[in-house]
């Protein structure tokens, strides 16, 4: 499956999908230098972003998240790529500093695909793609 | 968001990575917010300066740049004073980290003058009209409202992005349309120093983001209207404020607020300070020179039994070593590149009492720990009290 995106951060990078349908605020949901969500009250909590597609309808709370997701990065401990239904600066101006390829404008249906399928995400070509994993 | 030819080669990377990426974030914040374009900027003004804030990631991201600012730009507050850390009783790791992040920042071309109120320092940094990338959020909005230049409440990487480009979108406070008045605010108080740090607190509360329209009975001076949008950024997210009759019409139906006598009495009367107060705290945001001549007319013949700290920029307290002086021969001490908000140092105390709106919303959260507030008057008072 294509689905046509809109480029927020460039590059071009693949993982398996990680999604929930709340929004993140990295600073104190996520630990920094892990990737584990540590938020009790996240639906993601327990779980690794790093090398993960996260999909996430947007971020949320302290400016301070742009920062951690550049300490995810330079920990090896980030996302390989994320997708939001409609970026907002945090985690759009996270993503640029780290590299990470970010894009929005996706429709609300790639929230309940299930974790565990393979995503692309082209972010220069603004386009996402989807592989349901091989049993 | 349009851009020129010029604009898209460097977002394709034509100008080096760092200037990509600081491309990439102009163009994403556009988007978001459906800027048509970007615009020249006359100067930023940079946030993101203290470690307690910055933290290491901070820190490593800001070292990894390169490339040189193609405006005048000047950095928010440090952590610490940055020769006298020491006295402050900054640890040793923090302090060496904190010089290199300003050193960091010097590198790309970033004058290390770290104050709150750069149009203090640098009256030519914004002029009427000039569109700025300005971060503090006080002096945002002195330059949107006293200043009358525009612009918006930039984080600290949107505005090093619009440094090293020299552009900003254009959305938000750049435009005429998001700078309409959205309340307006009858202030039936005679009103003087702190109590403008008092309305502001209130009305920042009452409006939050929106532009209120102040009818007072006085003007208000060059530092009341510091203080009171100060106040108003911080219990609010207020970027724009009237004060004269220099008021464009209202659009909608504007909502008519009243605040009494009564209503700034009781700012004071809930944090009163009582035996707890054991740091008192001025310079929030940076003292004026005129400030600094009140404060040594104040404690001129007294001893100061509190840690007393004044917080203004380097630049204005090199300009008066005469009142620094005068003012520390009390006991009390001028702290520069810092302020009580910022620095880890406040922590270190049990209740601070200050004469700022700005400071008693902050204190609380941002330093974990008690707040009272006063005049100016009472903080000496307060101060020079025995133990």
């Amino acid at each position: 499956m294509e689905i046509r995106c809109h480029r927020v951060s460039g590059g071009r990078s693949a993982g398996k999908a990680l999604v929930t349908r709340e929004p993140i605020s990295f600073l104190g949901t996520v630990d920094p230098d892990t990737g584990m969500v540590v938020d009790p009250g996240h639906e993601l909590y327990g779980r690794s972003i790093g090398g993960k597609v996260l999909i996430f309808p947007e971020g949320k709370g302290s400016t301070v998240g742009s920062y951690v997701i550049y300490q995810l990065k330079k920990r090896g401990a980030a996302p390989a790529a994320m997708i939001n239904l409609q970026s907002e600066p945090i985690v759009a101006v996270g993503a640029i500093i780290s590299g990470i390829p970010l894009v929005d404008g996706v429709p609300e249906d790639l929230l309940s695909i299930e974790d565990g399928y393979e995503v692309v995400v082209d972010a220069n070509e603004e386009v996402v793609r989807i592989e349901e994993p091989s049993a | 968001m349009h851009l020129t030819k010029e604009e898209e080669l460097i977002y394709l990377g034509e100008g080096g990575d760092t200037k990509r990426r600081s491309m990439e974030i102009l163009v994403a914040l556009g988007d978001i917010y459906g800027a048509d374009r970007l615009i020249p900027v006359a100067s930023t003004q940079i946030a993101g300066v203290s470690y307690k804030t910055l933290g290491e990631a901070g820190l490593e991201w800001i070292s990894d740049l390169r490339g040189k600012v193609v405006v005048p730009s000047i950095l928010n507050p440090a952590g610490m004073d940055l020769c006298r850390w020491q006295e402050m009783k900054i640890e040793e790791e923090f302090a060496r980290h904190q010089l290199e992040i300003i050193e960091a920042y010097r590198r790309l071309g970033i004058s290390p003058d770290c104050t709150c109120t750069p149009y203090n320092l640098r009256p030519d940094a914004a002029r009427p009209g000039e569109n700025l990338a300005w971060s503090e959020s006080s002096a945002v909005s002195f330059a949107n409202s006293v200043i009358g230049a525009r612009t918006n409440r930039e984080g600290g990487p949107s505005a090093l992005a619009a440094a090293l480009v020299g552009k900003t979108p254009r959305y938000g406070y750049h435009l005429d349309e998001k700078r309409v008045p959205t309340h307006r605010i009858k202030v039936e108080a005679h009103l003087e120093g702190s109590d403008y740090g008092a309305l502001g607190y209130l009305v920042g509360k009452i409006v939050r983001g929106g532009v209120p329209r102040f009818v007072f009975r006085l003007r208000p001076t060059r530092d009341e209207l510091k203080s009171l949008g100060a106040a108003m950024a911080a219990s609010g997210s207020v970027a724009l404020y009237y004060f004269d009759e220099k008021v464009p019409p209202a659009q909608d139906e504007i909502e008519d607020i009243t605040v009494s006598p009564a209503d700034v009495r009781e700012v004071y009367e809930k944090n009163f300070a009582d035996e707890d107060v054991d740091i008192v705290a001025i310079g929030c945001p940076h003292c004026s020179q005129k400030e600094l001549e009140r404060l040594a007319d104040l404690l001129a013949g007294k001893k100061v039994h509190r840690e007393f700290w004044i917080c203004t920029a380097r630049g204005i307290a090199e300009r008066c070593p005469r009142l620094v002086e005068k003012i520390e021969q009390s006991g009390a001490r001028i702290f520069c590149d810092t302020c009580m908000v910022v620095s880890p140092a406040s922590e270190l105390h049990r209740k601070m009492m200050v004469n700022s709106g700005k400071a008693l919303a902050y204190i609380p959260g941002m330093c974990k720990i008690e707040a009272a507030f006063g005049t100016l008057e009472d903080c000496v008072r307060v101060a020079a009290k025995r133990v």
